[in-house]
């Protein structure tokens, strides 16, 4: 890692004038200065803020301004009373249904651009088909109103081809039509660079020795980019686990989601913080869970390009 | 390998079909969103002629443009400060060894897995019991500031100010992310080679390392910067009643129905963040070509 690290005994000759003691000290100096600062930062902002909400998760009932009752589990019992577990439930439901839809329509995508388009446009296509990531995702999610929404283009179509009207908005459908949309880039970025790296000449090999494209597919392909799609699934279940502004935006009231109700017991009507904590500490949990799994099978290298 | 000249043999199969299809699948909204911008109806779908009066609404828009100004005070703040500390930060983590190393990565890394809403509801508890503690504190000094005839201070609260300390927690990370990913693909022995000559270890950073590093340092900004003019969550959660950043803008006005300038603005926006794309995919390409001609 650190070959640098300035102790290697042949080069570091202590100056003749200055103490051993003091040239020690001036050695720390480097090390201080690039690291306290970001250190005392994430330290006050992000380590005390977690710690400080994993207090509040063990206040059952913790409001703002109101006496406290004393520590205890209470909160995290709320969780498995069914209006909460339905509402943990289908935020799995959706994070699982988004991922796959972005495998199945990522992978061909992915697959095309690295493997079959001419090289010389790959960089391109590639930077053309995530280009949409870098607009705001309220906006992406706005789009797809007015696209679904009763008196929207689609119902437009599908009354021009003399087909029934979808009430799609506020419902199901419409989240996971949003949620594929946004994350279908990141999937395809990162099976790309998985796929990028496949040797062809095996795909070549295999269909010369006989293999039917499905055979080389399922034996040659799939095996040889497991990492990536490891990476790529477990990335988008965690995006999307903790994604607000689809559900919230296209899902309507029957799209409760973990996001929305710690939203809502912060900044809404109920304003339970100490049960807002518990499902954020739930989250945060369940997120490290599945990273823990994704540094043990998956592929690191294509996770942080 | 076989040395023949590959002919262009794109051929149409499934996949290339499949492949457009999806194109158009994440094309298709922001081009309805336009053709919607320059439809003179409002409320309608069908097509009532071209206009620009969304353009003009939008334009004249005041609020718009605060809204737009507070973001991107926070966002250039948030950016400037996470360059300078996330830069520092990678190059620390690559040339130190010491005890909680591993620790210190993995916190610095938390920003980018944690749901934004567990860090937003995370900063607002911190915040609001830091202020606990400080506003008796602020209060007596105050008192003791009035007997001496002097200014009294401000009461401490949600501001700007506690918005740009939450962004550059998660900006940091980003931009350190690229810069430590940049780091190991660098020869060490260059800035080794700078203190051997004599220069001093700021001399070896800023005329050695620096140089190389700064495509990545731009990527990592870029890429803060536009998370910075995206993020709604932490916005929310950290800003006063004063404050108003553009998602926070627009999350409201969606929420309270459809308006056409909003697909105005969506248009402006897009076109404004597809040009910081392409230029960031230039430093990139720039940045890979430095390295392959070396």
């Amino acid at each position: 890692m650190s070959t640098s690290t300035p102790s290697s005994p042949t080069l570091a000759e202590p100056l003749p004038t200055a103490p051993r003691g003091w040239h020690k000290l001036t050695r720390l100096i480097e090390p201080i200065v690039l690291l306290v600062p970001s250190g005392v930062w994430l330290l006050l902002l992000l380590v005390a803020p977690t710690l400080l909400i994993l207090e509040l998760s063990f206040i059952p009932g913790f409001r703002l301004g109101q006496p406290t009752g004393g520590y205890g589990i209470g909160n995290y019992l709320e969780i498995f009373r069914p209006i909460y577990f339905q509402v943990i439930w289908r935020s799995v439901l959706f994070a699982v249904g988004c991922t796959v839809t972005c495998m199945l329509l990522g992978f061909p995508v992915a697959y095309w651009i690295a493997v079959m388009a001419p090289p010389r446009w790959r960089n391109l296509l590639l930077v053309a088909f995530v280009l949409p990531l870098w607009t705001s995702s309220l906006l992406r999610a706005y789009a797809w109103i007015t696209i679904l929404r009763p008196s929207g283009s689609l119902n437009s179509l599908l009354s021009a081809l003399h087909l029934p009207n979808q009430e799609w908005l506020n419902q199901t459908p419409a989240v996971y039509i949003g949620m594929a949309y946004s994350f279908l880039p990141y999937m395809v970025l990162i099976l790309y660079a998985s796929l990028e790296k496949l040797d062809k000449r095996l795909l070549e090999a295999a269909s010369d020795l006989g293999a039917t494209p499905q055979q080389t597919f399922w034996k040659v392909t799939v095996p040889q980019t497991l990492p990536g799609i490891a990476a790529g699934g477990l990335l988008v279940f965690i995006t999307s686990l903790g994604e607000f502004v689809v559900p919230e935006l296209l899902g309507g009231a029957s799209s409760m989601t973990v996001s929305r109700l710690i939203y809502n017991q912060f900044l809404g009507a109920t304003r339970n913080w100490g049960l807002g904590s518990s499902f954020s500490i739930l989250m945060i949990t369940g997120v490290s869970i599945a990273i823990a799994l994704l540094l043990k099978y998956g592929d690191r290298d294509s996770a942080l390009t | 390998m076989n040395s023949t000249i590959p002919k262009p043999r794109l051929k149409i199969s499934w996949q290339s079909m499949f492949t457009l299809l999806m194109f158009g699948f994440m094309y298709l909204p922001i081009l309805i969103m336009a053709i919607y911008s320059l439809n003179s109806s409002r409320f309608s779908t069908a097509w009532e002629g071209f206009s620009f009066r969304w353009y003009q609404r939008l334009f004249s828009d005041v609020r718009i443009f605060e809204a737009l100004k507070d973001s991107l005070t926070v966002a250039f703040s948030a950016v400037g400060i996470s360059a300078v500390l996330g830069t520092m930060m990678a190059v620390g983590l690559a040339k130190f060894r010491f005890p909680g190393k591993g620790l210190y990565k993995g916190v610095s890394y938390l920003p980018l897995i944690i749901p934004d809403i567990a860090i937003a509801v995370a900063t607002l508890v911190f915040f609001s019991s830091l202020f606990g503690v400080l506003t008796p504190i602020v209060q007596s000094l105050n008192a003791f500031l009035a007997k001496m005839g002097l200014l009294s201070l401000p009461l401490p609260s949600l501001s700007l100010g506690t918005v740009i300390l939450a962004h550059v927690v998660f900006c940091l990370a980003y931009i350190a992310v690229i810069v430590s990913t940049r780091l190991t693909s660098l020869d060490p022995h260059l800035e080794e080679a700078a203190l051997d000559l004599g220069a001093t270890p700021l001399q070896a950073f800023i005329k050695v390392l620096l140089p190389e590093l700064i495509p990545a340092i731009l990527s990592g900004c870029l890429l803060a910067f536009i998370l910075s003019m995206d993020d709604l969550l932490i916005s929310g959660f950290t800003a006063g009643n004063g404050v108003n950043t553009l998602p926070m803008l627009i999350y409201s006005r969606v929420k309270t129905g459809i308006s056409p300038d909003i697909n105005a603005l969506s248009v402006v926006l897009i076109l404004a963040s597809a040009l910081l794309a392409l230029t960031s995919e230039y430093i990139r390409y720039k940045g890979e070509q430095r390295r392959l001609n070396r």
